[in-house]
């Protein structure tokens, strides 16, 4: 199904470049369980694309791929591989701790940890080696600007984290992400238990970011990929269906099943 | 025939209180009755003189330094051995042939009578390593004794924080031990320090391993290769030989209130911290 003439050309003016993740013929697999089998494709700089597809698609597996946290499991399994600026991921020489703060993720689900909501942002700093106090709080102060967080919160940042409304730990777990200057922006979903208002916030904060992240969006709302991508991909079964820029795949999807998912026949 | 729905409730809770308040009653009569027989003879130069006249005069400063030198000894020697084991057991391996003869074993060595370890810390500590009656021994022996307490809760406790948190730490560019040590043990801590609590609790109130072990020198001891008679052994020799049942009360008064004191420090640690974190 995923013939490499169906990968799309990139947006205009990031022809030549190296692309900023490249997905070659990359298969996974829990313990007997094909999840994803010869994936071909790739995210280029400064892009959004969204990942839609009915649920056990595979979608979940190939982001936690793409920043290795399936490692953490011991059944995982993979063949093929994924280049971040045309280096192996999988490879001996990549740094697991680096290559997670590069590309930085967003879960389904806000899990802030347990503390202030100053300490889960400046975490990820100190991990990265960052120990001065004033550059922490500059940065907790930035990120949580960036994921349209700051205003609600700005008096209360030693308040813990547990406290704030679904929403805004959402945009909390945004902000520790971002803090981290990550290279790409991987959200898994991150919508699927908020309220419209809520996720409107965090469309927000992604399009203000499209200049200086690749962003790639898990989403089972397909309005959601409509509006807040630039390229979409489907998956059915571990398998990419087809990839190309939204608005050809949202009108003129060159797949049968494409089109009746879009347009909720199944899924 | 038939008792209505509504008679079944009322019936359970008047059984159900009634056992509740039974247990707190025994409690309180238990505890009443020690304080009752020996607070009044505990004074201050009880507390800081030597026994004379083999405790049938003076005090009991050299057992409550022998108590404090033996469970202290065996709660630093078990605490980091439990606590290691434990974080072995739920985060750097998987589930298997190992881990279950770690539980094991475990679950086996907390079934055993003390005075078993007893047994075994005097053939093995006292007499093949020739450390003689000591507080060493004596610690040893305790070490091992609580170390099964010690794996169990702290393993609980750090299963009991969930994965997630783990998940997140990594996907922030953490290693294994960072996210142990930062988050992990960081959400666990209360139930661990709950753990390493009730183990110097049952130190500090253990006899008959410490009987072959530790020993019953009524003199102070000046290094851990001393022999010493700690609080709960001193307790038992002067009722068991007749000497002075009052200093026994006495004794056990003393017992009693560092349990207590050593809880209540610990609820106290636990709230303060639960507040800071959470």
């Amino acid at each position: 199904m995923s013939e490499p003439q169906l990968q799309s050309d990139p947006p205009a003016g990031q022809q030549g470049l190296l692309p900023k993740i490249a997905i070659r013929n990359f298969s996974a697999r829990f313990g007997q369980s094909q999840v994803l089998t010869g994936i071909n494709l790739e995210v280029h700089a400064c892009e959004r694309l969204a990942i839609i597809g009915p649920a056990s698609s595979g979608k979940t597996t190939l982001l936690r791929s793409l920043n290795r946290l399936n490692d953490l499991n011991a059944t995982f399994a993979h063949d093929g591989e994924i280049l971040l600026d045309g280096q192996d991921i999988y490879g001996d020489s990549m740094d697991v701790p680096t290559l997670r703060r590069r590309v930085g993720m967003v879960y389904a689900v806000p899990i802030p940890l347990p503390w202030s909501i100053y300490d889960n942002i400046a975490y990820g700093l100190r991990l990265a080696g960052i120990k001065g106090r004033s550059e922490i709080s500059v940065r907790v102060e930035s990120s949580l600007r960036n994921a349209v967080l700051w205003d609600e919160i700005k008096d209360r940042l030693r308040m813990p984290a547990m406290n704030l409304s679904g929403g805004q730990q959402q945009r909390l777990c945004m902000a520790r992400v971002l803090a981290l200057e990550p290279e790409v922006l991987v959200l898994d979903e991150p919508c699927s238990g908020l309220d419209p208002i809520s996720t409107a916030k965090i469309e927000q904060a992604l399009a203000e970011l499209k200049d200086r992240y690749s962003v790639v969006l898990v989403t089972n709302n397909t309005k959601q990929a409509a509006r807040a991508s630039d390229r979409t991909a489907f998956f059915l079964m571990g398998e990419l269906v087809e990839v190309g820029l939204t608005g050809q795949v949202f009108t003129a999807p060159r797949h049968e099943r494409t089109g009746q998912y879009i347009t909720g026949h199944f899924g | 025939m038939r008792i209505s729905p509504a008679n079944t409730q009322r019936i359970m809770v008047v059984a159900l209180w009634t056992l509740a308040a039974m247990t707190v009653f025994t409690l309180l009569f238990i505890l009443g009755y020690v304080l009752y027989h020996g607070l009044p003879h505990v004074t201050w130069s009880f507390l800081t003189e030597s026994p004379r006249r083999m405790g049938k005069e003076g005090g009991i400063f050299p057992m409550i330094v022998g108590t404090a030198m033996v469970a202290g000894l065996a709660v630093l020697i078990a605490g980091p051995i439990g606590v290691a084991t434990a974080i072995y057991l739920t985060e750097y391996t998987r589930e298997g042939k190992i881990t279950a003869i770690i539980r094991f074993g475990a679950d086996c060595l907390a079934g055993i009578p003390s005075i078993i370890f007893g047994l075994f810390g005097f053939v093995f500590f006292v007499i093949t390593l020739g450390m003689g009656l000591s507080v060493m021994a004596g610690a040893l022996t305790l070490a091992i004794m609580v170390l099964p307490t010690i794996i169990r809760t702290s393993e609980e406790a750090i299963r009991a924080v969930p994965r997630s948190f783990s998940d997140v730490s990594m996907g922030l560019g953490a290693t294994r031990w960072q996210t142990v040590t930062r988050v992990v043990l960081r959400s666990a801590s209360p139930g661990i320090v709950t753990g390493i609590v009730l183990s110097i609790g049952r130190c500090i109130s253990e006899t008959a391993a410490l009987m072959l072990t530790a020993g019953s020198a009524l003199r102070m001891p000046h290094s851990a290769l001393d022999s010493c008679r700690t609080l709960a052994l001193h307790f038992y020799t002067l009722m068991r030989e007749g000497i002075s049942p009052a200093h026994a009360w006495a004794t056990a008064s003393v017992l009693i209130v560092v349990i207590l004191l050593i809880n209540l420090v610990a609820y106290w640690l636990m709230r303060r911290f639960v507040a800071r974190t959470v």
